[in-house]
């Protein structure tokens, strides 16, 4: 002790701790979420847009900027252009219909009925299994030779047999034939996000309050109507949540092309993410992958955008 | 038209008899009051009747016409409910608009008959706006506009009052009524609130655990209530009653005054009221106290009148009386009324 001022405890105490000031511990608690971003995001975003300025490879990954040469080379590849299609088109259709049959599962499990709770975890298990497990899974399904859908087809007679409705051949070749393959794929992104959106809507239906529906019900609407006028308006800001979410994982999804079809068969099913690595990590070529990536950026930018506004307004609803 | 007729009604949930084998009809044009407290199984007796509930058993009928498996919009009726439930994302005019629309009418008439309702509740001026912008009173006549823009052949309400403030309760009250009665539609009122249902009601149906206890005017329930349950439901505070032996002996505590006040040219019945506590409200005074002898002292309350200024203290003895003609008896193991008056 050398005779220094030392704070008494009795002010201490009169100022409060961190605790007590509301600031301070604002801002503490709120830097790991920032350092968190900044890490996982902010700085792999800057290097991709760095490296899509350079020429940088796999074998040589310094940066020298060369300018735009890289989104030109892109823009001029056929492959890319399919990719760009096929990523809107995948996710576009997949999505429509996922807002459609989650809005059917979520009108049902609002009922009550035997069973329901077993209905709910099977719809809800695609969620909680491993996005690529589950995809392997949907890999066999679509087997060339042993597919047991095939197989369920030729029992039923559809596939198989002279004269049959699917072609008298004894496999259909899912992920072979174009059409086949792109359907393919777009089911198996439907049955990914399809849990997701299910539970969004049910949380949507039954925010409604009952008197609405019976009001309506008295005022002399028909199911139909009460659906078209009260039901899908008040659900709306909802089910848009619903379905940009679901943009967003099927925008970005690589696993499902990679896995199923690795972009063929001629690159017919290649997306964005799927053609970014076969460039950019098998390829070697860092640079002309991250201008690839790069083109996600502005329609995710924007649909990020929208879900934000469009919950602030369910939340004044 | 407008007749409701209700044949044995009764609903379960589960085991619980939310309704029990009800009979009730309503009078042509008439504002017939559901009372009971909370659970009674009054609300869904209402929402049974617009055809929301479906009746575990028993028959109804509207105007004739046997409506129990009916869907609502079959029936010709129209509810107010306690919460209004206007469609929030509506404006005023598609709201009222919306059961024309259901109907299919056409758009010109539409407009004609949003515009009449309207003016009919003094709510023309919010036809753009939508239900969030609304005071809890525009949202009742808009409630009420768009129950009555189809003129309906029976008005159902559910509570609808329970949401205003005091002030604004009672003059929604009056004018609720002499609206009903320049339409003269038959209505159906629910509410656990006495005197809304004293007020408002031709006719008062009191109801208790499912059942009916009583239906009759205001006067007949508050005069000659039933049995016990509607003696001490109607009327604040309760009729006291008295314990002699298998009998309960009734009467109103504003009949139950000082024995120089009491005037009964058929006799009085006399007692020494021990005063325990007074209550000055203002257009009255409330006194609370026993009667009889120490060994079974009974608890009654006294009602008097702003005007009658007898000075009266806490402790101590005088003479209360009621007229003979003022009594009621009840059985009191079954609880019904045995007799009154006089006799």
């Amino acid at each position: 002790m050398s005779g220094q001022p030392v704070s008494s405890p009795a002010v201490d105490g009169a100022r409060g701790g961190i605790q007590d000031r509301e600031s301070a511990l604002a801002k503490l608690m709120i830097a790991p979420a920032i350092l968190v971003i900044t890490a996982m995001i902010g700085v792999p975003f800057v290097l991709a847009i760095l490296y899509s300025l350079s020429d940088a490879t796999t074998g040589d990954p310094s940066i020298k900027i060369v300018g735009l040469r890289n989104f030109r080379a892109a823009l001029a590849d056929p492959v890319f252009r399919i990719s760009l299609w096929n990523t809107v088109f995948f996710t576009l259709v997949s999505q429509c219909i996922v807002v459609l049959l989650s809005r059917l599962l979520a009108t049902a499990l609002l009922k009550k009925f035997r069973g329901k709770w077993l209905v709910r975890f099977l719809i809800m298990l695609p969620w909680t299994a491993p996005i690529s497990l589950g995809v392997i899974g949907w890999l066999w399904m679509f087997d060339s030779i042993f597919s047991p859908i095939d197989w369920v087809l030729r029992y039923v007679g559809l596939l198989g047999a002279p004269g049959a409705l699917l072609g008298a051949g004894t496999n259909l070749y899912y992920l072979g034939v174009p059409g086949l393959a792109i359907s393919s794929i777009i089911l198996v992104d439907v049955w990914r996000i399809l849990p997701l959106a299910t539970v969004i809507q049910l949380a949507g239906l039954s925010s409604i309050p009952r008197d609405l529906l019976e009001a309506a019900e008295v005022d002399g609407a028909t199911p139909w109507r009460r659906t078209l006028m009260i039901t899908i308006p008040l659900t709306l800001p909802i089910t848009s949540i619903a379905f940009l979410f679901g943009v967003v994982f099927t925008f970005t999804d690589l696993v499902v092309v990679y896995v199923l079809t690795r972009g063929g068969p001629v690159h017919m099913t290649q997306v964005l993410s799927s053609w970014t690595f076969f460039k950019g990590i098998e390829g070697g070529d860092l640079a002309q992958g991250a201008a690839i990536s790069l083109f996600m950026f502005p329609v995710l930018a924007s649909v990020a955008i929208l879900i934000l506004r469009t919950a602030r307004r369910t939340e004044v609803v | 038209m407008g007749c409701v007729e209700i044949r044995g009604i009764s609903k379960l949930f589960g085991t619980v008899r939310a309704v029990d084998h009800v009979d009730l009809a309503t009078n042509e044009g008439e504002f017939l009051v559901l009372l009971g407290p909370s659970g009674c199984g009054k609300t869904t007796l209402l929402r049974m009747i617009a055809g929301i509930e479906e009746p575990t058993e028993g028959e109804m009928a509207i105007d004739g016409r046997v409506v129990t498996n009916m869907p609502p919009r079959m029936r010709d009726i129209a509810m107010v409910f306690q919460s209004y439930a206007l469609y929030p994302h509506m404006t005023v005019y598609k709201n009222i608009a919306f059961p024309l629309r259901a109907r299919g009418v056409e758009k010109g008439a539409v407009r004609k008959k949003v515009e009449w309702a309207a003016g009919m509740f003094k709510i023309g001026r919010l036809l753009d706006r939508k239900p969030r912008e609304l005071s809890g009173g525009e949202r009742q006549r808009v409630a009420l506009a768009r129950a009555m823009v189809r003129e309906p052949s029976v008005f159902l309400l559910d509570e609808p009052l329970s949401n205003l403030d005091a002030l604004l309760r009672t003059s929604a009250r009056e004018e609720l009524r002499q609206f009903q009665r320049r339409v003269g539609v038959t209505t159906i009122y629910v509410t656990h609130d006495q005197v809304e249902a004293m007020g408002l009601g031709d006719r008062i149906v009191v109801m208790s655990q499912g059942k009916i206890r009583q239906i009759g005017t205001p006067m007949d329930i508050y005069q000659w209530p039933a049995d016990t349950f509607v003696a001490t439901f109607v009327g604040s505070p309760p009729m006291n009653l008295l314990d002699q032996g298998d009998t309960l002996l009734g009467f109103r505590p504003e009949t139950f005054l000082p024995a120089d006040a009491v005037e009964g040219s058929e006799g009085v019945l006399t007692y020494p009221f021990e005063v325990t506590y007074l209550e000055y409200l203002g257009a009255e005074r409330l006194v609370y106290g026993n009667v009889g002898e120490k060994s079974h002292a009974r608890h009654v309350v006294s009602r008097l009148p702003g005007s009658l200024t007898l000075s009266l203290e806490a402790g101590k003895t005088y003479p209360f009386a009621v007229a003979l003609r003022d009594l009621r008896r009840f059985d009191k193991k079954s609880g019904l009324f045995k007799g009154g008056g006089a006799s």
